[in-house]
């Protein structure tokens, strides 16, 4: 009798369960619905079909033919050799600049806040904010450039940065690399307080000195923590938009122009609706295929 | 003995001075872009060659006038956080929700709501913003307050955030709470919303930051001045005659101000915050 009782109770709990459950989870469900699955499909749908924006009216099955018309623009093929460049060369570099600045103030010394707060700050402004003063330190005249002023008084040639095709994107990389350091910064210090002392006396009694325990309790001690913000680092990089926009429009000749700029491009500015989803299809895929090969790669070590 | 006194000494000493100069080579443009927002126009590229530059040695205030008077500030301040606040509003509600049902309870479709949730956390949103243009446009959203905060209002990654803390929550509580007769919607708002105040506080910074870092989209969805947030002000203003780089340098400034209280109130949770995804991924 009891034991009825108990297993009815059950289920009826098991019953408000899975309805309280459900009811919990529906507007988050819903949004997510409306707002990334529509889309999702939508961009991949109209990526076959012929659909301008001025032209609502006559949006018309296309196969295959923004795929590959998309393949035979250079344009694109330059898009995306950019946010490869830029991906390939800013992804060691911020990184390597976050491990140094975090071995820097990982301690708890007295006032290590302080430094951990000013290797922060650029993120405490906002990309805009930062590109626009960058674009102004960044002259390529000395006599109005802060870069350029300094790099005359020391002796050097001027650079022109952002108005040579072959310093703009070097240009971006260097700037971002400084403002996005302090992020993943955080992220290694907190990696680094998180191995235990042990590990370094016991080093330290093997005879290991400081680029021993470098690279055999260190290194090995933050291996996941390396591998967290490499990714995120990655697809940060491959989304590159606001600097170029605001430092250069994509110029000069398009050195700086990436991927997500180009389906702007195409998309908003020239209206090829259908075009620029092929085009944001293939974006859509290479990040999903990235993160996914990244995930691999880093679980097989 | 002695000599490890002498080490630790020397290291104490190379910590303090060597962090000193890195860190104020490191944040030198943004005391450029300070002193010269406090510079008279003429002066800011005339000393550029000394150190002089890094200080306003004639003080003025007339910088700050002139964005004043050129931009509406309290309207564009209005703007964003307005919107910001329904994007935090959303999503600390809707994602805490979900991710409670998630970590905690058994229903039809669990399994299948999370692994979506996880498989969409790292989808970028530059690669749906046209159709979501059109569907915005579609609803009649373009320019509005709804165009700009309702697609961001749920977040995979918040969910995430409070599947993962919502775990670690033990079951005998949960129990505790249906004995009293606290049914499983009202047990989260008595009981597991007051003590997640941790985790409440960190999504909502998160979130705050991105939010208001955030350029590409309100720069779609708005168009002309009615509904600008205050990064596509300042990107605007950069852009507009007469340009004044004293002004510029103000309104740069200016900007920057939202973010760093946020920074000095929110500190421990934002960085903790950052700190937690390294760990956890």
């Amino acid at each position: 009798m009891g034991k009825k009782s108990m297993s009815v109770e059950k289920s009826s709990y098991n019953r408000m369960e899975n309805r309280a459950g459900m009811l919990m989870s529906i507007p988050a469900v819903m949004l997510l619905a409306a707002f990334l699955i529509v889309p999702i499909s939508y961009t991949i749908y109209y990526s076959f079909f012929k659909y301008q924006v001025i032209r609502p009216d006559s949006i018309v099955f296309h196969g295959l033919n923004n795929y590959l018309n998309l393949f035979k623009d250079e344009a694109f093929w330059q898009s995306l050799r950019n946010t490869v460049y830029f991906t390939v060369i800013v992804v060691p570099l911020q990184c390597t600049l976050a491990l140094g600045l975090a071995l820097l103030v990982s301690g708890k010394r007295r006032g290590v806040s302080v430094f951990r707060t000013m290797y922060f700050s650029p993120q405490v402004t906002s990309m805009v904010v930062i590109a626009i003063l960058w674009t102004i330190l960044y002259n390529s005249n000395a006599n109005t450039g802060l870069i350029n002023a300094f790099l005359t008084n020391i002796g050097l040639n001027t650079i022109d940065f952002l108005n040579s095709p072959k310093t703009a994107m070097n240009s971006i990389i260097f700037m971002s690399a400084w403002q996005g350091a302090g992020y993943q910064m955080m992220i290694f210090v907190a990696g680094l307080n998180s191995i235990p002392a042990e590990q370094y006396e016991a080093a330290s009694v093997d005879g290991a000195g400081r680029w021993g325990k470098f690279c055999f309790v260190t290194v090995p001690g933050l291996m996941n923590t390396i591998k967290y913000v490499i990714m995120i680092t990655l697809i940060q990089a491959m989304k590159l938009f606001t600097q170029p926009y605001i430092m250069t429009k994509g110029g000069p000749q398009n050195s700086t122009k990436t991927l997500v700029y180009y389906i702007y491009e195409q998309g908003f500015q020239r209206g090829h609706f259908g075009y620029a989803c092929a085009a944001a299809t293939v974006f859509f895929i290479l990040i999903v295929t990235l993160s996914l090969a990244v995930k691999k790669i880093t679980r097989t070590n | 003995m002695k000599s490890m006194k002498r080490e630790k000494k020397a290291g104490s000493v190379f910590f303090y001075a060597g962090n000193t100069l890195i860190g104020i080579i490191f944040i030198c443009p943004m005391i450029w872009m300070i002193a010269s927002s406090f510079k008279p126009e003429a002066e800011i590229f005339s000393n550029l060659n000394s150190l002089s530059t890094f200080f306003p040695t004639n003080f003025t205030l007339g910088n700050y006038v002139e964005v004043i008077n050129r931009l509406n500030i309290p309207k564009i301040l209005g703007n964003t956080l307005l919107y910001i606040a329904i994007i935090l509003a959303g999503d600390l509600l809707f994602s805490s929700l979900c991710g409670y049902a998630l970590a905690k309870m058994k229903f039809r479709f669990r399994g299948v709501i999370l692994m979506a949730i996880i498989a969409l956390m790292s989808m970028p949103v530059e690669a749906i913003l046209l159709p979501l243009y059109v569907e915005m446009n579609q609803l009649g959203w373009v320019n509005t307050f709804q165009g700009l905060a309702v697609p961001f209002m749920i977040n995979c990654f918040s969910v995430y955030m409070f599947y993962s803390h919502f775990l670690d929550i033990p079951k005998e509580l949960l129990e505790a709470a249906y004995i009293d007769g606290c049914g499983p919607i009202k047990t989260f708002f008595r009981i597991v919303m007051p003590i997640s105040k941790t985790v409440y506080a960190t999504v909502f910074i998160l979130d705050f930051v991105a939010r208001w870092n955030d350029f590409m989209w309100p720069f779609l969805i708005t168009t002309g001045e009615e509904k600008r947030t205050v990064q596509l002000a300042v990107q605007a203003f950069f852009g507009t005659q007469p340009i004044h780089y004293g002004a510029i340098m103000a309104a740069l400034t200016l900007a920057s101000i939202p973010m760093l209280i946020m920074y000095v109130f929110m500190q421990k949770y934002y960085v903790q915050g950052i700190a937690s995804t390294g760990i956890k991924g």
